[in-house]
């Protein structure tokens, strides 16, 4: 007998759909006003961008197995948030400098992830998870609890609002980077190489990968993208405060395992991770929408998270 | 020492960086602190210490089992709302013990459910534990949504304050887990333990029952977060539905620094001890040493860092030289 099969990010993408098509008929959803269904839909795909983008980084250090997980992101999207925040002070003009420092400054916490776990062999775990207490620390050394900067008109007309046929910047940014991230993915040495030592580490060293130089780069990518995904994020807030970023840290971690990729590394894909992005920022949302305590909000959550994974996050058995 | 004698000592006794490691912290915590040794600063360390190292044991057995926990802050939230929400300030003995024994089992039963979904049903246990942290999380905060509530005073400085013999209430605690755990390496359980950690795969092939043996580890990870969240509620003696969202964290971090591989199957729970008890001391230091305030959450991390960096940075001097 043949089982029927579907892949985790169709599977993602086709729950998002039932369930934004059963928030209609909640007592304050859309009910049959279709102009207001399409808002709430953008609205949506649109706050998605932000946990797509961070999750990315989170994306591609999964696949790098090993048990690879970045649990600096949520610190690094701070950090490079404030970065952001202080360096553009309110002018269009600077907005071009303050993206290079936020990439810079993510690849460069990525890095040191990186040689931690390449060269002095600590889990990636414990790594990031000391960087991310270290990042904390210096954001707290250097703005002592306040900040001063603003954001350009710029970004905020960009990432925030429609450019184009009402479609939010955001969005249309998200989609470029998508296909991006699937050219490199899919398209370069890069990504067969992320893959392959996803897979094995000692057969693709044997196979003449330079495995340390790989766990690097892919460490410092994930951090630059942490970096990307900060600035974007003070973009649509346009206020920074000094938990912007840690809300995305976990969420970015299950947006990849929603979307299919095996924590165990060496499997996946992007557009996974994007249909697991929207399926959680949907969920958070109509939980919003639905006023329920944040307790009840918590538990709903959990419980969803823990269905979706149930349905297709299982690892082989023993058996098999 | 050669390096053939390193790797091998190093190799039998995974707790050795963690013990010079403890006897560093202790020794500069001494040189800022000179009454560290005075016995109601002994007791006083051990209570703040013990929540966390009760959690780091039972941490330590889940990653010997190859797998993680990160719903341990979240149970102990769980119990604390439990605690502070039913027996506030007067309540009887009886009555006490009685909350304290089902608030051991809620963790437990807590704990199986992780165990179900991660062994019977195969989910990888760090997005398992995470979902159901927020589960247990929601629960803590439905229990107790606003911080409040107590326990009697009798009972809270029964722990703060009971000293058999002049040492710590902690120090037994300790020395009980310990001889438990030396007594379950000695049973085949033990032996599982390590196996299913190890090579989960051959220990199926060998006939271990990797579910179950993998399942017990969550129920025991539950029990101990139940046990630290009892604690941190004698600590503290009020009730916060997110008292154990830091402890986490910590707690993996503990069990890091004592030596316990994340990979599964190396390491104990002695080692954790020590971690946890390690994590005490560099927070004493700071705050004894006079860290400007700003600073002080850069020197921890900053700290912890190097403390997981040292190991690799020894191996990789080592290399070098020979």
């Amino acid at each position: 007998m043949k089982r029927i099969t579907i892949s985790p990010p169709v599977a993602a993408v086709l729950l998002a759909i039932v369930l934004f098509l059963l928030s209609g008929l909640l007592p304050n959803g859309y009910g049959n006003n279709l102009s207001v269904a399409l808002a709430q839909a953008t609205n949506i795909i649109r706050l998605s961008v932000f946990l797509g983008i961070i999750a990315a980084g989170q994306t591609l250090v999964i696949i790098s197995g090993s048990e690879g997980i970045d649990l600096s992101a949520g610190a690094v999207v701070t950090l490079s948030a404030i970065v952001t925040y202080v360096i553009v002070k309110g002018q269009d003009g600077n907005v071009i400098p303050a993206l290079i420092a936020a990439l810079a400054i993510g690849a460069a916490i990525g890095f040191l992830n990186g040689i931690g776990i390449a060269y002095l062999k600590i889990a990636p775990l414990v790594m990031t998870l000391g960087m991310a207490g270290v990042v904390t620390g210096l954001i707290l050394v250097a703005q002592h609890g306040n900040v001063s900067g603003a954001v350009a008109p710029l970004m905020t007309r960009i990432i925030a609002r429609p450019v184009f046929l009402g479609i939010p910047g955001a969005v249309i940014i998200w989609i470029i980077f998508a296909a991006l991230m699937w050219l490199l993915l899919e398209r370069t040495t890069f990504g067969k190489k992320l893959f392959a030592i996803g897979t094995n580490r000692t057969t693709s060293r044997l196979s003449g990968v330079n495995v340390t130089g790989m766990v690097l780069l892919t460490y410092a990518l994930a951090g630059m993208l942490s970096g990307l995904g900060g600035f974007l994020v003070l973009g649509n807030t346009g206020v920074v405060f000094i938990n912007i970023g840690n809300p995305f840290l976990f969420p970015s971690i299950a947006a990849v395992a929603v979307g299919g990729t095996l924590l165990s590394g060496g499997k996946g894909s992007y557009f996974g991770t994007m249909a697991g992005a929207l399926v959680l920022t949907l969920i958070t949302s109509l939980l919003t929408t639905m006023q329920m305590p944040d307790s009840v909000r918590r538990m709903v959550l959990g419980a969803t998270l823990l269905i979706l994974i149930s349905i297709y996050g299982r690892q082989r058995g023993f058996r098999q | 020492m050669n390096r053939q004698r390193w790797q091998s000592v190093s190799f039998r006794n995974p707790y050795l960086f963690a013990l010079l490691l403890f006897l560093l912290a202790l020794l500069v915590n001494f040189i800022f602190q000179p009454n560290l040794f005075q016995r109601s600063i002994l007791n006083s360390n051990m209570r703040v210490f013990l929540p966390l190292i009760l959690l780091a044991s039972g941490q330590a057995v889940v990653i010997l089992g190859g797998g993680i926990d990160i719903s341990v802050g979240a149970i102990v939230s769980i119990i604390n709302a439990i605690l502070a929400s039913q027996l506030g300030a007067g309540a009887s003995a009886e009555k006490t013990l009685l909350v304290v024994v089902i608030a051991l089992l809620v963790g437990m039963v807590a704990g199986s459910i992780n165990g179900f979904f991660i062994a019977f049903l195969r989910l990888q246990p760090i997005i398992t534990t995470y979902a159901t942290s927020f589960l247990f999380a929601g629960i803590a905060l439905y229990i107790l949504p606003e911080p409040g509530g107590g326990v009697p005073l009798v009972i809270s400085s029964f722990y703060r304050d009971t000293t058999p013999l002049g040492l710590p209430l902690g120090l037994y605690i300790i020395l009980l887990i310990l001889i438990a755990w030396y007594m379950t390496r000695q049973t085949r359980y033990g032996r599982y333990l390590y196996a299913v950690g190890g090579k989960p795969d051959a220990a199926y092939e060998t006939g271990v029952p990797v579910n179950t043996v993998q399942f017990s580890t969550y129920v025991i990870s539950g029990l101990m977060a139940a046990l630290g969240g009892v604690a941190i509620t004698l600590l503290t003696g009020s009730g916060n539905a997110q008292v154990g969202d830091a402890l986490t964290l910590a707690s993996i971090t503990a069990v890091v620094i004592g030596g316990t591989a994340l990979r599964g199957g190396v390491g104990g729970i002695a080692g954790a001890i020590l971690g946890a008890i390690i994590l005490g001391l560099f927070k004493n230091i700071i705050s004894f040493a006079n860290v400007d305030l700003w600073w002080q959450t850069f020197v921890n991390a900053a700290i912890i860092v190097l403390a997981l960096a040292a190991p690799g940075v020894i191996n990789l001097l080592r290399r070098k030289r020979i």
